[in-house]
């Protein structure tokens, strides 16, 4: 039914009878790694990822996985529950520091330089590399304050006026402005779901970050709020590079130009989004995108 | 001997009831062909007929518990020879201790034959009283169990009766812990009536001296007596804020230490034993504030050329709060735990540090919480006793300087309770009155403090 790289894979070792204590039970096709499908390296790279593991202590989530993020593109990364999209987002920004036994090996790389390194602080990094969650987390603070939490811990602005320019023009840009102007010292817990997600979404975009991570952002929206994310999300292409894990297939194939499948932890195919989805190459996108599964 | 066994009987006779009410409701159930077409479960009919006979049984038994040497001593004295008859209350009473001793083998005292024949007589009523009783509790138990074993049919609804029921005894339980706390603010508010009759509420609240040791028998020689409360107020209000200065600092930074920065295996190791801390008895730190503390004090003052009172409000103000400590961490610990990780996950993916994350977002969010617990805290302080009474003076100096000796609340109330006294005296009466305000006092903390918890709570959902 599959015939597929990583059904050969598994055989031989079966058949070799190799490390068989670290092997479950049954046929478990797909956990070893997998020459990726379609190319993906770009021209105009932003972020480089090469040969990127990832453990969570004895548990391999990541495997081998290589792509590119270019340059004012959103990049989508689809895949069944448990696939390890979030897992390989989160490493894009180092969010994975946070889990004691998360382990990233691999090379990882932004505008040249290896986020990895020892000598890499992550404070920077992080607002070169925004992060916008699945449940929208404004802080119990005011709207006005949750916008200026960033450029005052990051030290971007010399006085109040510098200030409210900031979180005025990230404001409009999230989209939010007409909105909330008049109450900006009101709680951003008060906004509804899909406010408070372009606030958070305007929270990362007031730090002017180069490449914005986006993990289900509109997960816990109405499809009215889920429309005015998309919106915006091809509206900062313009300036950002967007990476957004999804699980709703007609959202990557509306916002994103390139969608990278992802399975148990394998990168199985990457390609330019109109061609993933009217014509996939491996039988396992196939399978995914045709509903089959997932 | 019925009455006896009359406790363990009545158990019995209850589990006897179970099994009837089951088997005859599977046996209903069998004639119309299975189990669901009854309409409750057969344990519940089980239940029902054993709660039918056990309730009112245990209810009488309790009864009669409770009243049984009330009614059988009044019989006993009101058909007491003439030899014997006597007039006061007090000598009755010896005079029934020493027919109860008889009756229980220990003899009288004189081996008054007529102290004899007398007991004989208790023994006799107090035997038939038991029998009488035994007989009721059975026969209405076996006339309960019958009434509602003949009642169980396919259609009776025995699941809600007994949910019914243990419902009222969950409420009847709930309702002694109130009731209990009911009865002893009332007992506190009537004997402050009666102490605020004698001294004018104004001058025990304003009044700036305190000197309650005051002549309760006319021949004594004593002081007049002064019941200005507001020296210890003071004094109390010094030590609690003594013990907060050096609780909240040390038991919410902790709290921040352990909840957020220290590793796995450092918090398994810390928090319990911070927690031993809350576990030693209070007369420990009494002891180690008196024998400990106030020594060292006193000396460090002296080595800098200050004069430190041997018992003073600082030593027993450090040592409280080092007891407080433990209650301020915890607290405040559950409450930064309570703070949801994507607020933290917001603050790290925007770049910010732990401890900008802890001082910016995780602080403001758990504030209201940490608040709460600090004002549980002081309400804990301020009714704190042992250590006070250990460490804290008894003289009520009004001053502000925490090198002195002051008084508390608790420790006058105990100095004012302990030997002998009398209770229409208002020197004893005036700690009933301490006790009102500071059960006042903590009980608004208290409702302060759960208000504030409960209002902010929602606020980062």
């Amino acid at each position: 039914m599959k015939p597929t790289a990583g059904a050969d894979q598994d055989n031989n070792t079966e058949d070799t009878g190799t490390e068989p204590a670290r092997r479950k039970a049954g046929p478990d096709l797909y956990t070893e790694f997998q020459q990726i499908v379609g190319n993906p390296y770009v021209d105009n790279p932003r972020m480089v990822c090469r040969d990127v593991y990832v453990y969570y202590g004895e548990t391999c989530a990541i495997k081998k996985v290589s792509i590119d993020v270019a340059c004012n593109e959103v990049l989508a990364m689809i895949g069944p529950s448990g696939c390890g999209k979030s897992t390989f987002l989160r490493c894009l920004n180092r969010m994975n520091d946070t889990v004691s036994i998360c382990r990233v090996e691999g090379e990882i790389r932004l505008d040249g330089m290896d986020i990895y390194d020892p000598s890499v602080d992550v404070v920077p990094l992080r607002a070169k590399v925004g992060m916008v969650f699945q449940k929208p987390n404004p802080f119990p603070k005011s709207i006005y304050e949750n916008i200026s939490y960033g450029p005052k811990i990051h030290g971007l602005t010399k006085d109040k006026h510098e200030m409210d320019e900031i979180v005025e023009t990230s404001l409009i840009r999230a989209g939010l402005w007409e909105e909330v102007k008049d109450r900006l010292n009101e709680p951003g817990t008060g906004l509804s779901g899909g406010q408070q997600q372009r606030l958070c979404i305007a929270r990362a975009i007031a730090v002017s970050p180069e490449v914005i991570l986006m993990d289900e952002p509109c997960s816990a929206l109405d499809p009215i709020a889920t429309s005015k994310i998309e919106d915006l999300i091809a509206e900062l292409r313009t300036q950002y590079s967007i990476v957004i894990v999804t699980h709703a297939m007609q959202q990557a194939a509306r916002v994103s130009q390139r969608t990278a499948y992802f399975h148990l932890g394998n990168l199985v195919e990457v390609g330019d989004t109109d061609q993933i989805f009217t014509n996939p190459k491996h039988q396992l996108t196939e399978d995914y995108i045709t509903g089959r599964f997932g | 001997m019925i009455y006896s066994f009359l406790f363990p009987l009545i158990l019995l006779l209850a589990a006897a009831a179970f099994w009837l009410g089951y088997s005859r409701s599977l046996k209903i159930a069998d004639n119309l062909g299975g189990i669901k077409n009854l309409h409750s479960l057969p344990r519940h009919y089980g239940m029902m007929t054993a709660l039918a006979g056990l309730l009112p049984a245990l209810l009488i038994y309790l009864i009669w518990v409770s009243v049984q040497t009330g009614v059988v001593d009044a019989r006993i004295i009101s058909e007491l020879p003439e030899s014997l008859k006597v007039e006061t209350k007090g000598q009755n009473a010896l005079l029934l201790n020493d027919i109860k001793n008889t009756v229980a083998g220990r003899g009288s005292i004189g081996h008054d034959p007529a102290i004899d024949e007398v007991a004989q007589r208790y023994k006799q009523i107090r035997d038939n009283y038991r029998m009488v009783v035994s007989a009721v509790i059975l026969l209405l138990m076996a006339g309960l169990t019958t009434y509602s074993y003949r009642a169980i049919s396919n259609t009776l609804r025995a699941r809600n009766i007994v949910e019914g029921i243990i419902k009222t005894v969950l409420m009847l339980c709930s309702a002694v812990a109130i009731l209990t706390t009911l009865g002893i603010v009332l007992s506190v508010l009537f004997e402050s009536i009666r102490f605020f009759r004698i001294i004018p509420i104004r001058d025990f609240l304003f009044g700036l001296s305190w000197s309650p040791q005051m002549a309760i028998r006319a021949d004594q020689v004593g002081s007049s007596g002064a019941f200005g409360a507001i020296p210890i107020f003071a004094g109390t209000f010094m030590i609690a804020s003594i013990a907060m200065m050096v609780a909240i600092p040390v038991g919410l930074l902790s709290a921040i230490y352990l909840s957020e920065f220290a590793n796995k295996k450092f918090r398994t190791v810390a928090k319990p034993l911070l927690e031993i801390l809350a576990g030693i008895p209070t007369v420990v730190y009494g002891f180690f504030a008196a024998l400990t503390v106030a020594p060292l004090i006193r000396d460090a003052g002296g080595f800098i050329g200050l004069s430190v009172a041997s018992e003073s409000a600082l030593a027993a103000g450090l040592v409280m709060g080092i007891m407080i400590i433990p209650f301020v961490s915890s607290l405040s610990d559950d409450v930064i735990h309570a703070v949801p990780q994507a607020l933290r996950d917001g603050s790290y993916g925007l770049g910010a540090t732990k401890f900008e994350t802890v001082r910016y977002v995780i602080f403001p969010a758990a504030l209201p919480g940490i608040v709460g617990g600090i004002l549980l805290a002081v309400s804990r302080a301020v009714g704190e006793t042992m250590i006070v009474v250990m460490a804290a003076g008894l003289a009520a100096n009004l001053t502000a300087n925490p090198l002195e000796a002051v008084t508390t609340v608790t420790v006058q109330i105990v100095t004012l309770l302990v030997g002998d006294q009398e209770f229409d005296s208002p020197k004893t009466l005036a700690a009933f009155a301490l006790g009102l305000i500071l059960f006042i006092f903590t009980l608004c903390l208290n409702a302060i403090a759960l208000y504030v918890v409960r209002k902010y709570r929602e606020q980062y959902e």
